[in-house]
């Protein structure tokens, strides 16, 4: 059977990407009015979404992460807890939302389906958690708890240096906790806007800007 | 899924098994002769540029794990490498004692989807090590005969970086180097202290156009996804699809070949067997040359896998070295974090999928306790979150004082945590040496007597060992980390890593750089090969990916791949116009 060759389906995308590196390398002939046309064309192409769904999965892909999408493993009362953990550590203010407002819980939830190595250190954490929780406060757990007497366990378990040897399985926790959030958070939308991250985009790299190199007393100079 | 030839041939001048650096290039070259060429792919089709497969420029939020590695991308959800060190029903042994990985790219252009775009050529000493330190062995050829291969490669695929006059680190002809990066040009800096030298890097990446088939570089730092607009070297991109395009390649992925066919009475290669990893059916393919470049190990499997009475020890294996001589690259590495970069002001840093700048080998290793060099590679800036982000931040905040000057307890939670990773964004930096390793025939892959892959073919068995000339030389590596470190005013992270894990050394396999399984050389009771990448014993049989190298030197395989099977590719042409093959 014969196939020909075919083009693929976003020339068009590769042709403007090309156009625009190919025009930035003239970019002091170039009349900047153009340039700047150019590349208002060229994020209107990139903003569109690609033909096909998903980011570049092969059907092996596709076919895994559709089956963990359906599977669900916390409870509602650990995702319930999850959320409460992660606006501790990652609270609103007046920068950024919450862990929990961008999707910190959900996130921990599709990472332990995808990696099950991980399922009994959260769902045993947030159980030595709800145990700390029933021995301190007459039996209610963690998520029953008023902000102030959640915060009296956190204090114990959210200082490794400091924290006390009968605690050590809680400061594991914690520390599993507050890393996934974090990743969870500052990979979201709501944390790459707030960590300041500027790139990810196409664009013509120039050197460090001049204020920078002096505030660091370093130089392109030979 | 397969391109062919409107009416292909019953025999093929050419078959060629994979479509990697080596195999995208013999492809290339021959198809633009007017050879009908096979090219088979044991993966699956790959094109950067086709929405199907592009997942350069994503957020890390489009993907559920944010870019975590999966068992199908090792390197991450993003990364394009299919494939990794375990694939289902394709294994490999290890004999007791061995600590071996085997990485496979499992798709068209192979490695050169994942790799990092470092494409130094081999120095002059490179290819006489045995001269110099009386290890190893000598190569058949010298630089002087490689270079203008070189200067060819460098001018089809393009390669940034900036002429250095280093007498083992040759220039190629250079495309322009992108300016350093804040901490590279404090890593810079510091070498007028450390006295370990910087110089721009040298990455096939195009910063500026060199054809009209290929865009040039948008700096989205991304290149291990793939390019769209073909600017940097990935073997499928830039050699597979422009040779398909000649129409004289016949392209068939999803091929995974079982053995090299053999004529009884000639012993010449006649063709290769392959079975279809996805329909299971079986398929011979007839051809008039057999060009090998499955990876190193692969291939030395595959002659082994082809034995004949004619070849009753595999394949172009009367000299018995396939599958010896294997080494990998040394790896070792160290992070540190810079207190001078806390609190950054944010601008796009992404620049070009790699760091800007490298150390080459700088010092003499006779005053050293070991024989050969290593290269350093960097890292830092403010890279695109993604997962793993801000992990262990308990190890870094109790140790620097906060905003407002005043020291706090490492870990904690809350509005002054969440300062703590917005003020250390970018503060990081790494560094790894990748070394040269001295080949020894102690050191291979042989076929596992009793383990078959999912398709029945026998699998490879590993036996591998660092020698002290590997160790010694990590260990000088964690010592120089330290004193780079230290002169740009960084704090070195975790332990130094020492004797008892051989200095952070990583297994053999893990830096991805496997040669010498089917080294070529003068002598066919001590070589595989010729000098042109022949087998001695079938002259229409040849091996150009990096089986082939003698030694590895302190630099990365894959240009040098590129330049050898260019050159083997013109002796092909030479000797059948000759009608020697």
């Amino acid at each position: 059977m014969f196939f020909q060759l075919k083009k693929p389906k976003n020339m068009k995308r590769r042709d403007s990407l090309k156009a625009l590196t190919l025009s930035s390398f003239g970019v002091a002939a170039l009349n900047p009015q153009e340039l700047l046309a150019e590349r208002r064309e060229m994020d209107k192409v990139m903003k569109t979404p690609p033909a096909e769904v998903g980011f570049g999965r092969t059907d092996e892909e596709a076919i895994h992460d559709a089956k963990l999408m359906a599977e669900k493993y916390f409870t509602d009362k650990e995702l319930a807890t999850l959320a409460v953990l992660s606006d501790i550590i990652i609270p609103k203010d007046g920068k950024s939302g919450s862990a929990s407002e961008s999707g910190v819980p959900q996130f921990i939830e599709f990472m332990v389906k995808d990696q099950p190595y991980w399922q009994t250190p959260f769902r045993g954490g947030m159980q030595w958690l709800d145990r700390e929780s029933a021995k301190r406060f007459g039996g209610k757990t963690f998520t029953a708890l008023s902000k102030e007497q959640r915060l009296q366990i956190v204090d114990d378990i959210a200082y490794p240096a400091k924290a006390k040897p009968e605690m050590s399985q809680g400061v594991a926790f914690f520390n599993n906790m507050r890393n996934f959030t974090a990743t969870g958070f500052f990979s979201s939308k709501i944390g790459l806007e707030d960590i300041g991250y500027m790139g990810n985009r196409p664009n013509v790299w120039e050197g460090v800007p001049t204020d920078i190199l002096a505030k660091y007393n370093v130089g392109y100079n030979k | 899924m397969s391109f062919q030839i409107k009416e292909p041939p019953t025999e093929f001048d050419v078959v060629i098994v994979g479509s990697g650096a080596g195999g995208g290039m013999a492809a290339y070259q021959l198809a633009k002769a007017g050879a009908k060429v096979a090219l088979l792919e044991a993966g699956g089709y790959y094109d950067p540029a086709d929405p199907k497969y592009i997942t350069q420029m994503k957020w890390p939020y489009e993907s559920p794990r944010r870019g975590a590695s999966t068992p199908f991308r090792n390197f991450g959800d993003f990364d394009a490498a299919w494939g990794g060190w375990e694939i289902a029903g394709e294994p490999y042994t290890r004999k007791k004692g061995t600590e071996f990985d085997w990485f496979r790219s499992r798709m068209m252009g192979g490695r050169t989807n994942h790799w990092g775009r470092i494409s130094l050529r081999f120095g002059p000493d490179d290819f006489r090590r045995k001269s110099i330190d009386g290890l190893g062995e000598d190569w058949p050829i010298d630089y002087k005969t490689v270079a203008p291969y070189y200067d060819q490669v460098d001018k089809l695929i393009g390669v940034f970086g900036e002429a250095n006059g280093l007498p083992n680190d040759p220039d190629s002809i250079f495309l322009p180097a992108p300016k350093p990066r804040l901490h590279e040009l404090m890593l810079m800096e510091s070498a007028k202290k450390s006295k370990v030298p910087i110089f721009p890097n040298r990455l096939s990446i195009l910063t500026q156009p060199i054809n009209n088939d290929r865009g040039s570089c948008f700096y989205c730092s991304q290149c291990n996804r793939g390019c769209q607009a073909y600017a940097d070297f990935s073997a499928s991109s830039v050699l597979v699809i422009p040779a398909v395009k000649t129409g004289n390649v016949t392209l068939t992925t999803n091929a995974m070949v079982r053995e090299v066919l053999t004529d009884q009475n000639t012993g010449m290669a006649t063709g290769v067997s392959y079975v279809d990893r996805q329909t299971l059916t079986e398929h011979v393919i007839k051809g008039k040359v057999v060009v090998l470049a499955a990876s190193a190990c692969e291939s030395a499997r595959l002659l082994l896998n082809s034995k004949s009475a004619r070849h009753p020890n595999g394949l172009a294996n009367s000299s018995d070295v396939v599958g010896k001589y294997l080494h990998d690259s040394t790896g070792a590495s160290r992070g540190a974090f810079v207190p001078q970069l806390m609190d950054r002001k944010r601008y796009n840093e992404d620049g070009v999928g790699g760091a800007h700048i490298y150390s080459p080998w700088w010092l003499d290793n006779k005053k050293l306790d070991f024989p050969r060099g290593y290269h350093i590679e960097y890292g830092g800036g403010m890279g695109m979150p993604g997962y793993g982000f801000g992990w262990g931040m308990e190890n870094t905040n109790g140790k620097y004082p906060g905003a407002d000057g005043q020291m706090k307890e490492a870990g904690g939670y809350g509005a002054s945590l969440k300062d703590d990773y917005r003020r250390f964004y970018g503060a990081y930096i790494g560094m790894s040496g990748r070394g040269e390793a001295v080949a020894s025939a102690d050191n291979y892959c042989e076929i596992d007597p009793t383990t078959v892959d999912k398709f029945g073919i026998p699998v490879l068995r590993f036996s591998y060992k660092w020698s002290d000339y590997e160790i010694k030389q990590a260990k000088h590596m964690q010592d120089t980390f330290e004193q780079i470190i230290d002169s740009m005013g960084g704090v070195a992270s975790g332990t130094k890593p020492g004797a008892d894990s051989n200095y952070g050394l990583a297994a053999p396999g893990r830096i991805i750089h496997e040669v010498g399984t089917v080294r070529m050389g003068s002598d066919p009771k001590t070589s595989a090969l010729n000098g042109f990448n022949q087998a001695h014993d079938a002259k229409n049989v040849f091996v150009v990916d990096g089986g082939a190298f003698v030694s590895q030197a302190d630099k990365n395989p894959t240009w040098t791949i590129l330049a050898l099977s260019w050159r083997a590719s013109d002796h092909i042409i030479d000797q059948v116009k000759k009608k020697n093959i």
